[in-house]
């Protein structure tokens, strides 16, 4: 169905934060881009580009101490939450300093404590039902915390999706899945995954809402979302979204997505995310300026900080598998004494 | 002292751990009124409620999922497999997202998954299986599993109070079929700990499961050989230290598993061995195991898969006279 959107745009200065985040996740993922080409990233390269607005208006919808389970491309999503510039570089470069001590690349990091993310795994639908058990067990220690997450149009298919979608709902639990329908699950079109024309009918299968929004207009995101966590929040169940984009890159950047049609990628170029939120904001120069400047220092000073962050040592490797690291570490036989 | 057979054991760790802390739950398929297919979780419906004896649509992918994500937050889920052969449905959870939690992020899952497994009860194909070499090689989570009520008490505690992923394997042949004095609030056991059921210091025999029931009667055969006889109680992490002791002590050393031959933990035993002493060995480390096929499921074949006393006599006296 189509929302209605019940919330009220937020106030001048949220959006200017949103703004300001929309811009940052565009900034860092252009320069991870030439950071990759230099061959520093650590594994692979998933951009976000032309997505942003789903991550940042949903992140922005949820309140404090919520729990948000980001995907690869939701980049925006863990910046907004409150992990910093600096996390997301020095992990992408796997040093010492990340959060993952280069244990994990990517954006595959998170902090329950802190932020309420949780970091995700390559597995893709598997963070529906643990997103699930995490709305369970606030609600069981008499939280009222919504619980957030991300599929793509391919993890839609997988089988996690519906599971966690059908305990999710016996169970109502305060649960909204964002369906980020980019059109293509690496080189698959959507055509291939489902012959719905709306993903947000699956919530059918459920018993629960679904609505369809611009993916890329970050106020409809915001308001959308907003609406579907207050009503979880209120105890009305899980809530499924799906949020229409096209994703501008290739699966990652070793993809260059010649697969999808000149014409598509020129069409959704004029429906640029942050070019049409920027229209409507109509910020003034004092506004604009204050924030290329806080938006540049705060991007060099996160690649400085990777950058010249030291690498993680070998010995670690052997640490952190269990709460105690005797159980995988011992000496093997050609370093005993004879 | 009550007397409880396996099942009531496992049951009484389970209600007495509920009872002492709150954020202990349950989860699966059939576990409230019905009680579960085994009956393991009967009576706690009433007494726990609906939120802590959560049962489950069909589907273990889903529920593991969620049970992790019940852990992230601070509870102690113990989810049931109705038997221990669906927790293939649930694999990419459970080494994917449990196993590497810790390791990746710092986020510890203290979950237990727990459910009747093994052969021996003419199951067939899907409801017999040996999973705990699966697991065994997925770094990131404790694989458990006893073989007296005593053990299968105290373990089960240990895995619920155990800040890591724990896989705790019930031999469903032994539910109904022995029974022991087991005291009421018994301390947890520690995992990695393997248990000398009877000491000996002519051979070294190794196994866990139905299968330390199984030595046990072989043991009645082998009345003139001094045979050291080990219950593993946890296949990961492995009880180094005791293999290797006993091995010094005997010299020789064989293991029976149920579970079939080709990755088994008898063969990583033997790699140990190998390693750890094999100036002392005397011998060649022996295996008695069920051949690489699925569990079959009439009783003639099932019995001719599984290691029989037979089989274990006959390996231990080739084994002494090496």
């Amino acid at each position: 169905m189509k929302a209605n959107p019940a919330t009220e745009a937020p106030p001048r200065a949220i959006q200017l934060e949103m703004y300001y985040y929309l811009r940052l996740t565009r900034a860092l993922d252009e320069r991870a881009q030439i950071l990759y080409r230099q061959g520093k990233i650590i594994g692979g390269l998933f951009s976000s580009l032309g997505q942003e607005a789903i991550s940042i208006g949903s992140a922005f919808a949820l309140e404090k101490g919520d729990y948000v389970g980001p995907m690869i491309r939701n980049s925006g999503t863990v910046l907004a939450r409150g992990h910093s510039a600096r996390e997301v570089m020095s992990n992408y470069l796997g040093k010492a300093t990340s959060p993952t001590g280069g244990k994990d690349n990517s954006q595959h990091f998170g902090d329950i404590g802190r932020t309420g993310v949780v970091s995700c795994i390559s597995m893709l639908g598997t963070l529906v039902p643990v997103m699930a058990g995490m709305a369970l067990g606030a609600r069981m220690k008499g939280e009222k915390r919504v619980a957030l997450t991300y599929v793509g149009d391919g993890a839609a298919s997988t089988g996690d999706f519906y599971e966690g979608l059908v305990f999710a709902s016996v169970q109502r639990l305060p649960l909204v899945v964002i369906i980020e329908n980019n059109q293509y699950a690496y080189s698959t079109p959507t055509s291939k995954q489902s012959l719905l024309k709306d993903l947000a009918d699956k919530s059918k299968a459920f018993g629960i809402p679904g609505y369809v929004g611009d993916g890329n207009d970050v106020l409809e995101v915001h308001s959308i979302t907003r609406k579907c966590a207050d009503d979880a929040r209120e105890g009305r169940g899980p809530q499924l979204i799906e949020f229409k984009t096209l994703r501008m890159r290739g699966h990652a950047v070793h993809d260059d997505a010649s697969y999808v049609p000149a014409e598509l990628f020129e069409e959704w170029k004029k429906k640029d995310p942050i070019a049409r939120f920027e229209r409507k904001l109509r910020l003034s120069r004092e506004e604009k300026e204050s924030l290329e400047g806080r938006l540049k220092s705060t991007v060099d000073d996160a690649v400085d900080f990777a950058e010249t962050s030291p690498v993680p040592p070998g010995e670690e490797a052997c640490r952190g598998v269990f709460e105690d690291d005797r159980i995988v570490q011992f000496t093997p036989w050609w370093k005993k004494d004879a | 002292m009550p007397e409880l057979t396996f099942l009531q054991a496992i049951s009484r760790g389970l209600w007495e751990e509920m009872e002492a802390d709150k954020s202990v739950f349950l989860m699966g398929e059939d576990i409230g009124r019905y009680g579960g297919a085994f009956k393991v979780t009967e009576g706690f419906l009433d007494r726990f409620g609906p939120e802590r004896v959560l049962e489950t649509p069909l589907a273990e992918e889903g529920f593991v999922g969620a049970a992790i994500g019940a852990a992230y937050v601070g509870l102690r889920p113990v989810v049931e497999f109705q038997f221990i052969d669906f927790i293939a449905c649930a694999f990419d959870p459970i080494v994917n997202f449990a196993c590497t939690s810790r390791y990746r992020w710092g986020q510890a899952v203290p979950v237990t998954f727990r459910g009747p497994w093994g052969g021996a009860t003419k199951a067939g194909p899907f409801h017999s299986r040996n999973v705990e070499m699966w697991f065994a090689h997925a770094p990131g989570i404790k694989v458990v599993a006893p073989s007296t009520p005593s053990d299968a008490k105290g373990l089960i505690k240990a895995c619920i109070r155990d800040n890591d992923p724990c896989l705790f394997l019930e031999h469903k042949a032994l539910y109904r079929r022995i029974k022991e004095e087991v005291p009421d609030h018994s301390p947890p056991i520690p995992i990695g700990k393997a248990r000398i059921v009877r000491e000996g210091s002519g051979l070294t025999m190794v196994t866990y499961g139905l299968m330390v029931h199984r030595c046990l009667e072989a043991l009645g055969q082998l009345q003139d050989l001094s045979v050291e006889l080990i219950d593993l109680r946890t296949i990961y992490p492995l009880d180094r230290g005791a293999l290797v002791e006993s091995v010094k002590k005997t010299s020789k050393i064989m293991v029976v598993h149920e579970d079939t031959r080709t990755g088994g933990v008898a063969g990583e035993i033997a790699a140990i061995v190998n390693e750890e002493a094999f100036e002392d060995l005397d011998g060649p480390v022996i295996r008695v195991t069920s051949p690489d096929t699925p569990v079959p499921s009439a009783p003639s074949l099932e019995e001719a898969f599984l290691p029989s006393v037979r089989d274990i006599v006959d390996a231990a006296r080739k084994l002494a006279a090496y």
